[in-house]
């Protein structure tokens, strides 16, 4: 095991800020000295650390030196057999998983609340989705994890499939069960996709689910800027031993800048080694800090906030008691309209909120009092604007008919009509709800009444739709 | 030896103490807590290198503080105190013989305890057998009350560090839901003199507003806090502070103050032009 003590990257960044080093390269703000406004807005020490792969540096596209070296030491933090620092967001890091474990016209096993990052690389890698359809809890109205059950039925009825894509946790909170997943995967020569965006301090505290690299799967994505601390946009990219971990940098080399932010990366290389440091006590603060606020909110009428007794062993396999996820039905209000209190009334901003429920994020940087403020926000709100609990729609989750692949849906000859008369018709594009991006049309689907009547209602209750080349949403592209 | 406590009161000006002795200086989980001991103002608490109070200024804001909303409830029974660990309120409520109990949520047990032992004259409140201190956060404290008090008094810190939340509208709305019918809410409302300080006014007086019928601010003068102009708010379920004012009943309790009479009462709210035009701004 390395010193995790040491960030590679930065320490090459603070000697060749200090060697003074004349630079006749990009990027052409020279260190801050050619935009004098931005230097002032972000800071003299920031823009002289925005530079240029160099000697010193390495360079992202075929590390050797030191960004290798953070690799290796983020490799070991996360306990795989290699990590890669993306910089195109987590985005990027599942769409590089997906095109590495999947080539034109091959199977790929997902849930339908993937994130649309997922969808995309279908639609570019032309691979085609076998959706795993999540059970939906119908009171709170979201959709759950990969009921290994279900999931072994879809290997069965699709034995060529290549891989599985696994969301765990997912927005909510919801594990599920990835030993039995990547068992069942394995057996069938199957590789495991964990898109582990909202999981990144399930590799540094031993009280929260399993992260993907203990469990087996194969890749993982890791939002290293969400939990973890880094900067936004910054990413890693996992991988196990059954992958070709050198075909895999050539895949992230497709489509990643060859100007990878030294910004980015040594945020990643300052958020791993504090992660790797110090995770397990600022977790073990967070956890508390969520259940103190969970218990404060179940005491409040109308509002659910929800963890561990979810559990039913299938479709709800662990869940992440990090996340401060809070039905808000019984109080009459769609978790939109608290979202939007909250923000517009109150001051307060949280993470999302759906049609039933809201997110609130809590990480390193939350203080008690702050939760107190949340806690009390969502008190007087409920007394304030509560309602009668009528008119929420009880089902979220509408199970989608794949009519044709995405790829081919997506730059097929198509014909944009009036969104009444697409009904029956097959989509060629995205109708996403956000927050929380979660498609409820992909390329190639069937556009049924229930899904018509859910896209205009979920407008009324505030939701932005969006993904649509029609960004008012009054007419959508179908195959023709 | 100078020795002087500076703090900036706005960009550009600064208040100075010339300090004797440095007393006590200590780190809660909180905030920074000091007491100075100074020639011309006695001794001085400061929060976070902020000055609190000062021994010989202090009457004028507990008096006004206090005074005002006692003086208009007819029957005040049950009052709430929030963030005054100095005990400098409590000493002015401990003068009404109605009052049959008294709360005071201070978030920071070390304040109670330093005022305690370094500033009798203030912290001589917190000894009234009718009151029952409580150390806890005081959004916390009153998120589940309902029709509780008769009073409320909200002696906070500045809008920023651990009073922030006491400025919030979830805060005043729990306060609305924690008093009885008729009851009463008094905040200390910052200086309007200072733009910086001046926005914070504005933001919170229109929290305010959207929650309780009748809402009106009043000043007093107090040399040592920024400008030395301050303001307070008056929030109650109907009672105007100045129409409902009890004159002759207060009169006759035969209370001794050093700032408050009620003549002074009625004019603490004819608020100069400048002010009443930044209230305009929100109402």
């Amino acid at each position: 095991m390395r010193d995790q003590n040491r960030m590679p990257i930065m320490e090459a960044l603070q000697e060749v800020r200090s060697s003074r080093v004349l630079p006749f390269d990009v990027p052409g703000h020279k260190q801050g000295k050619g935009n004098r406004e931005l230097t002032e807005f972000l800071g003299e020490q920031c823009l002289s650390v925005d530079v240029n792969s160099m000697k010193p540096l390495d360079n992202l596209c075929h590390p050797t030196s030191v960004i290798r070296e953070a690799e290796i030491l983020a490799a070991e933090a996360f306990r795989a057999h290699q990590a890669f620092f993306m910089v195109g967001g987590t985005t990027s890091s599942v769409q590089s998983m997906v095109f590495a474990a999947c080539k034109e016209g091959e199977k790929i096993i997902l849930p339908r609340n993937v994130h649309r990052s997922a969808i995309n690389a279908l639609i570019i890698g032309g691979a085609v989705p076998v959706y795993v359809n999540p059970q939906v809890d119908d009171r709170l109205g979201i959709a759950l994890g990969m009921d290994p059950v279900e999931l072994e039925q879809v290997i069965r009825q699709n034995p060529d499939a290549k891989a599985i894509l696994v969301n765990n946790p997912t927005y909510y909170g919801i594990c599920s069960d990835l030993k039995r997943i990547v068992a069942l995967a394995h057996e069938q020569d199957m590789l495991v996709l964990v898109d582990e965006a909202h999981g990144t301090h399930f590799y540094f505290s031993d009280e929260l689910p399993l992260a993907a690299m203990d469990g087996g799967a194969d890749m993982a994505a890791v939002s290293m800027h969400k939990s973890g601390g880094s900067l936004t946009q910054s990413s890693f990219l996992l991988t196990g031993e059954r992958v070709n971990a050198d075909y895999v940098r050539q895949i992230i080399n497709l489509s990643q800048t060859t100007s990878g932010s030294y910004l980015l990366m040594a945020s990643l290389d300052i958020a791993r080694k504090n992660m790797a440091i110090h995770g397990k006590e600022i977790f073990r603060e967070v956890i508390a800090l969520a259940q103190y606020a969970r218990r404060e909110i179940n005491a409040i009428s109308g509002y659910y906030a929800y963890a561990k007794e979810l559990i039913n062993g299938g479709s709800v396999f662990d869940f992440d008691i990090t996340k401060l996820s809070v039905n808000t039905l019984d109080t009459g209000l769609a978790g939109i309209e608290v979202y939007d209190i909250l923000r517009d009334e109150y001051g307060i901003q949280i993470e999302f909120g759906d049609l039933g429920n809201i997110l609130a994020y809590l990480s390193v940087g939350d203080r008690e009092p702050d939760v107190e403020r949340l806690v009390t926000a969502l008190a007087d709100l409920q007394r304030r604007y509560k309602k009668e609990r009528t008119g929420l729609l009880d089902h979220e989750y509408i199970s989608p008919v794949v009519a044709a692949g995405p790829k081919q849906a997506f730059f097929g000859k198509k014909q944009s009509l009036p969104i009444e008369e697409t009904e029956g018709r097959i989509c060629s594009e995205f109708v996403m709800l956000y927050p929380p991006g979660i498609p409820i049309l992909a390329p190639g689907e069937r556009i049924t009444r229930e899904i018509l009547d859910y896209i205009r209602y979920a407008r009324e209750k505030g939701c932005l739709v969006t993904g649509p080349e029609d960004m008012g949403i009054s007419r959508l592209n179908v195959l023709v | 030896m100078e020795l002087w406590f500076t703090e900036s009161h706005t960009k550009g000006g600064r208040f100075s103490i010339q300090v004797d002795r440095h007393l006590f200086s200590g780190n809660s989980e909180h905030q920074r807590i000091d007491v100075f001991e100074s020639e011309t103002y006695g001794r001085f608490l400061a929060l976070d290198g902020r000055m609190r109070l000062t021994e010989r200024d202090e009457f004028i804001y507990h008096e006004m503080l206090v005074h005002v909303p006692m003086a208009v409830h007819p029957k005040p029974e049950k009052v709430l105190v929030i963030g005054a660990g100095d005990g400098g309120a409590l000493r002015e409520l401990a003068k009404y013989e109605e009052i049959k109990e008294m709360d005071l949520v201070e978030i920071d047990q070390m304040v109670v305890d330093v005022c305690r032992e370094y500033l009798p004259g203030t912290a001589s409140g917190l000894e009234d057998p009718r009151l029952k201190i409580t150390c806890q956060n005081g959004l916390k404290a009153i998120r589940g009350m309902e029709g509780e008090y008769d009073v409320i008094l909200i002696d906070s810190t500045d809008p920023f560090g651990p009073g922030e939340g006491l400025f919030t509208k979830e805060f005043y709305g729990s306060c609305y839901n924690a008093l009885r019918e008729g009851g009463i809410m008094v905040n200390q409302h910052e200086s309007p003199f200072y733009e910086e300080d001046s926005r914070m006014i504005q933001t919170a007086h229109k929290r305010i507003l959207e929650i309780f019928p009748e809402v009106k601010l009043y000043q007093a003068h107090i040399p040592t806090y920024p400008s030395g102009y301050w303001l307070f708010g008056f929030a109650s379920k109907g009672l105007h502070p100045v129409d409902d004012l009890r004159d002759q009943a207060w009169q006759e309790k035969g209370i001794q103050t050093r700032y408050y009479n009620t003549r002074l009462h009625r004019g603490a709210f004819a608020l100069p032009n400048y002010v009443e035009e930044l209230l305009k701004d929100v109402e």
